[in-house]
């Protein structure tokens, strides 16, 4: 499972054009962001109801829509994250680059370092990088791996409370929420994991946009085309 | 007591006739939602079997689970229930006193050695090896350990005993702990609620007295037959959450239209209680239909989850500090766009001082 790293030289030596996001990667991060747009939206509206809709309460479906939505949306990223993770098994070395750390290469440390400078703007020139580089990972695997099955694991055990005890989602999911202190604590962590998502999400799109315009690298459409094009 | 007499002849003794025991037995059957099978079979098991012994032990409390006991909406239940306990040990409601009533739980430990069921009202404060609460002139908790040494099984009455409820709020200074983390190796049942609903502890003891077994339990020691559901589930405002439609404030006109009061802080969503179907005092009423929002009293930690009063409360991170999930989030959310943008600057100016630094070399 575990990929070799490149050579220094074979990262280095100029290339034009390399195959980094296979098409099933490509339309889960779109089904993905578009299912945490559509979650984050009606879980703040759980959260924070709209003002009061006047009228007989059987005219109205309001919450009803909100919380089903957010539901199915939950599926979508649910589900999304297990074919993933099956991609990250089956698909090419960076298809599993998210789901962990290489904390035990010294290199994947010294890159960490390396990127950190680089965007602190001390050191002019980024570590070479294929795919993620070792800043990213990071992220991406503490943001999307790590708070992704959070957000899972307490949303479902959130809907478990509807669908009842001994219903599957009970039996799955349904430990967490005495072991985060009952449901109302439930709630609020899984409404700070959102906060945590918006979080990450607005530094992802930056240093994607940032590194379209400023690094030799493509990054916007990588994840559109799959090809990651080298400007030199 | 010499000899076990069984519940039907105790309850004849204190004048209950033939026809209400029975009323009593399909009543009671129908509150434990069993069929209408049951109640021959309460009945029988109540006449035949013999009485088994409930001791009542008051730890650090307010009294409010007997209180709410013996207001138990059907008059009889109570009535029934009481009688057949009061006869052995509960200090509230006892006649006997000092060293007399001391006297009747070695008594019974005599004679019903791992036969009795002890019902716990409150709980031990453990620190100060236990001087917090001191009955006899002995810690309670060391009075509730030799009771528990020889009992059958437990009844944890209320927030007190199953949770820690008021007297355990952070910082907890008495060390108030929780029945099911100082006895272990004794079945719980946890009837959680400050207080718990009268039918619903008449209900429990039933049970396990004409069955012998406790009724069966949830993930966190709750009988099922009542605490399976949220108030939420079954609250008659539902159909106002659903719709949209709230109290915004407790004077506005969704107060009077009688809307969901989820938007002032009920907390009706998150809490596992019979309430919103066998209400209170009898089927008068419970929060909810007195327009208030539900404080979620039957939830562990209730009174440290923050406001009784928003939906959206605080959530214990970072020590203690009051803080909830929107404006920690919102916070952190705000600085990443704010670093973006200052980040974006300084890339910009950054890029422009190196293009400058290469054409002065270039020359």
């Amino acid at each position: 499972m575990q990929s070799t790293p490149m050579s220094n030289a074979e990262m280095r030596a100029p290339r034009k054009a390399l195959y980094v996001f296979e098409a099933p990667v490509r339309i889960w991060h779109w089904l993905h962001a578009l299912s945490i747009i559509v979650l984050a939206a009606t879980g703040y509206l759980i959260a924070n109801p709209l003002p009061s809709i006047g009228g007989e309460a059987s005219q109205h479906f309001m919450m009803g829509n909100l919380r089903m939505i957010h539901f199915i949306a939950g599926y979508v990223f649910g589900i999304g994250f297990l074919v993933r993770i099956y991609w990250g098994i089956v698909g090419n070395k960076y298809s599993r680059e998210l789901f962990y750390l290489p904390i035990w290469r010294k290199s994947w440390w010294k890159d960490l370092w390396g990127e950190i400078l680089f965007y602190s703007f001390i050191r002019r020139e980024a570590p070479p990088s294929v795919a993620h580089n070792a800043l990213a990972q990071a992220a991406i695997w503490f943001f999307n791996t790590v708070l992704g099955l959070f957000l899972i694991f307490t949303g479902f055990a959130l809907y478990s409370e509807g669908l009842g005890l001994e219903s599957w989602a009970d039996t799955w999911f349904g430990w967490v929420i005495p072991l985060l202190g009952g449901s109302q604590s439930v709630r609020m962590w899984h409404l700070f994991g959102m906060w945590l998502i918006l979080f990450f999400a607005i530094i992802h799109i930056y240093m994607a946009v940032r590194a379209d315009v400023m690094t030799r690298q493509t990054s916007v459409s990588a994840i559109i085309s799959g090809w990651r094009h080298y400007r030199d | 007591m010499p000899t076990r007499d069984t519940f039907y002849e105790v309850m004849r003794r204190h004048g209950v006739t033939r026809r209400s025991f029975l009323k009593f037995c399909s009543l009671t059957a129908a509150g434990l939602g069993l069929g209408p099978e049951f109640a021959g079979k309460i009945a029988h098991a109540l006449e035949t079997k013999p009485r088994t012994p409930v001791i009542w032990l008051h730890g650090l409390e307010c009294t409010c689970c007997t209180e709410s006991f013996i207001r138990s909406g059907h008059p009889l239940a109570g009535d029934v229930v009481l009688s057949m306990i009061s006869l052995d040990y509960d200090d509230t409601l006892m006649a006997a006193a000092g060293h007399q009533a001391e006297e009747l739980l070695e008594q019974t430990i005599e004679k019903y050695d791992g036969q009795y069921i002890l019902a716990c009202e409150g709980n031990p404060p453990l620190n100060e090896d236990g001087m917090y609460c001191i009955q006899a002139g002995k810690p309670y908790v060391e009075k509730l350990r030799h009771m528990a040494d020889h009992c059958k099984a437990i009844v944890a009455w209320g927030s007190c005993a199953s949770w820690g409820c008021v007297q355990a709020a952070r910082p907890n200074p008495t060390r108030a702990t929780p029945i099911h983390k100082v006895i272990l190796d004794k079945p719980i049942v946890k009837v959680p609620g400050c207080p718990p609903i009268a039918e619903v502890m008449t209900g429990v003891l039933t049970y396990m007295i004409a069955f012998d077994e406790l009724p069966e339990l949830d993930r966190q020691g709750r009988p099922k037959m009542f605490y399976s559901q949220r108030l939420h589930d079954k609250c008659y405002r539902r159909p106002h959450f659903d719709a949209g439609q709230f109290v915004e404030h407790f004077d506005d006109e969704g107060a009077r239209k009688g809307y969901c009061l989820y938007k002032v802080g009920c907390k009706g969503p998150t809490t596992y209680n019979a309430c919103s179907t066998v209400e209170w005092n009898g089927g008068l009423s419970w929060p909810v239909k007195s327009g208030h929002g539900c404080l979620g009293c039957a939830e562990d930690n209730f009174w440290d989850k923050g406001s009784f009063y928003s939906a959206v409360t605080d959530f214990g991170v970072m020590g203690g500090a009051e803080a909830t999930a929107d404006k920690v989030g919102g916070i952190l959310a705000g600085a990443a766009a704010i670093g973006v943008a200052a980040h974006a600057a300084a890339s910009v100016v950054s890029h422009m001082t190196r293009g400058k630094a290469q054409e002065t070399s270039h020359d």
